[in-house]
């Protein structure tokens, strides 16, 4: 299971991986419709600010938040979690096992290839947050934007590591997958996903803060939208989750596989 | 070379009778067993060995080959195959290895089987030269031709099995586990993977060792075989020698009718099919009772053969029984077959 091996064959993994979202299309466009939900936001807070801002949010604010909201979640959702614990209730696992490369080079290389896909639905939201009142609100210099991609980036692997960790507990529990539902819970309150923090009670605010979630996707939108004075501070603890999430998956997998190992499937 | 010293495999099972109170019980206080899948079992197998390892539903053959290939962990004993010790899984003892589970695959479901081709070559680190070089002759053995470009979905079982043993062997592994490979296949397909399969073997000295409930794969392709019951091995040995020790008597049959009390004087009737007559008779009787039917007009197409494998086997199980039943109590359930 060397490194080396997985970089080498992780080119062919990611064509490969690209083929198979392709012939998933239909199902890939199915799921991006599922992730729709800033848009139901967008006409309600629109409609709310219609008169005058709500609190410090304007109509182009809200706009441009949930714009932006849209795009982020697009970039960063993944379905590793039902496709790790699919493996490990089937036993099909076993086959990513016989293989010199570590399982995460596998679902990593997976769920990167699906990216292109996912950006061919973003690039019209981009579009039109530029016809739209949104143009005056995010931000577009160089710096500015940079960060927003160090963020999304950060995101994606955030929402991976949480994915790989909930999928690597099936390895424990045989409905692993009703813990996804907890995490859907908490991602819309905790997120920013239906609506922004700024907007919350104080307190919600500060737990949020202290949690994975805000670094899914909040972060990288309050950056695009110019709503994070210190964004340096975001990217910090992000990435800080990144790696704390990261490991967890790490550990959780290697607990489990032992397990596997022991019990087999 | 496969060298397994002691080999034992226990599984913990939660166990709980069916029922309410019993399942709630079981949120608070959960009763384990623990299933002996395999118990003790030894045996070394040379380079280029082709052997069946035989045993009923549950008898510890699966889990046995999944122990050798590393996808778990011994409970206590020795495992070494080709020198590497197989629950560590290091990628020089994955590239030497493959295990074809006629139940699993590892071909990708919706793209042609060439797509899984370059994953593997990909990593398993097979060179240019050399996946041109192996696709050619698992092509021309296996027939792949049409069969690689077409999404995976849309094979036939059998036209995957093939597919799926060149996945399976496209990095040239010396070692062969198959579980099952044939399950399901017609008999014509049957014979095309059992063919593969001894001409792989003889042409890169692989070691094979095949699990199947099609005695005719085993007895095509294997000239030992380990026979495993409730995780012990009852037998490991030369086929031939197993049949003959077991069923001694030679099976005769023919078409034609003879009548019932001559027969019954010739040697034991037992039932056929396709209208043909089959009596067992010892060795020592057989070329008196051959030339007395020959003799006999109404008698043709006489054939003398070993009595089928799936006989010997039967009774080589009955006869274990109540010694096995003495030494361990049988295991509720093999829990990684």
């Amino acid at each position: 299971m060397t490194l080396r091996a997985s970089v080498r064959a992780m080119p062919t993994m990611l064509r490969v991986g690209m083929a198979e979202t392709i012939a998933y299309r239909a199902e890939m466009i199915v799921w991006i419709l599922t992730t729709t939900m800033p848009l139901v936001m967008l006409a309600l807070w629109t409609s709310v600010a219609r008169e005058a801002p709500f609190r410090a949010y304007a109509q182009a604010d809200f706009v441009a938040y949930y714009l932006a909201a849209l795009i982020v979640r697009n970039l960063t959702s993944n379905w590793v979690a039902w496709q790790i614990g699919e493996e490990i209730r089937m036993g099909t696992l076993s086959m990513r096992l016989l293989r010199p490369v570590h399982p995460f080079a596998g679902y990593l290389a997976t769920h990167l290839a699906a990216i292109p896909m996912r950006a061919l639905v973003v690039l019209p939201v981009v579009a039109i947050m530029f016809v739209t009142s949104a143009r005056d609100v995010i931000v577009t210099d160089a710096p500015r934007l940079a960060l927003f991609g160090v963020s999304v980036a950060g995101a994606w692997l955030l929402v991976f590591a949480t994915f790989v960790a909930i999928g690597a507990l099936a390895f424990f529990l045989e409905k692993s997958m009703s813990l996804v539902e907890v995490y859907f819970g908490l991602f819309m309150l905790l997120s920013g996903y239906m609506i922004p923090l700024d907007l919350m009670p104080g307190w919600i605010r500060d737990v949020a803060t202290w949690l994975p979630f805000r670094y899914m996707l909040g972060g990288p939108v309050e950056i695009l939208i110019g709503r994070a004075p210190d964004a340096g501070a975001v990217l910090a603890a992000q990435w800080a989750w990144v790696a704390g999430m990261g490991l967890a998956a790490a550990l959780i997998w290697r607990a489990g596989i032992r397990r596997f190992e022991a019990y087999g499937a | 070379m496969i060298r397994v010293r002691d080999l034992a495999k226990h599984f913990k099972v939660h166990k709980r009778p069916p029922g309410l109170a019993a399942a709630l019980k079981s949120v608070i206080h959960r009763t384990y067993t623990t299933v002996k899948a395999v118990d003790g079992v030894s045996f070394t197998i040379e380079r280029g060995e082709r052997v069946g390892f035989l045993g009923p539903n549950g008898a510890g053959k699966t889990t046995t080959l999944k122990v050798l290939s590393g996808l778990l962990h011994p409970t206590s004993g020795e495992v070494s195959v080709d020198g590497h010790r197989p629950h560590k899984r290091d990628a020089e003892f994955l590239r030497r290895i493959t295990l074809v589970m006629g139940q699993k695959q590892q071909l990708i479901w919706d793209l042609p089987p060439a797509e899984t081709y370059a994953l593997n070559q990909a990593v398993f680190g097979v060179s240019d030269a050399d996946f041109a070089k192996t696709m050619a002759e698992l092509s021309s053995l296996l027939d792949l031709e049409a069969l690689a470009q077409k999404p995976t979905r849309q094979l036939s079982l059998g036209e995957r099995m093939k597919c799926e043993l060149a996945a399976a062997l496209l990095h040239r592994p010396t070692t062969l586990f198959l579980d099952e490979p044939t399950i399901g296949l017609d008999v014509a397909m049957q014979v095309t993977i059992r063919e593969f399969v001894r001409e792989y073997n003889q042409r890169h000295d692989a070691t094979v060792m095949l699990t199947s409930h099609y005695m005719d794969d085993v007895v095509a392709l294997c000239p030992r075989v380990i026979v495993i019951d409730g995780g012990h091995i009852i037998h490991d040995g030369d086929l031939r020698r197993l049949v003959k020790t077991m069923m001694p008597d030679k099976r005769v049959s023919f078409t034609g009718t003879v009548a019932p009390d001559q027969l019954a004087r010739l040697g034991r009737v037992v039932p056929a099919d396709g209208g043909r007559t089959s009596i067992e008779v010892p060795e020592d009787r057989l070329r008196e009772v051959v030339g007395h039917l020959l003799g006999l007009d109404a008698v043709h197409d006489l054939a003398i053969e070993d009595p089928p494998l799936e006989d010997v086997m039967r009774k080589l199980f009955k006869d274990h029984k109540p010694a096995e039943a003495a030494a361990t109590p049988a295991p509720a359930a093999e829990a990684a077959s």
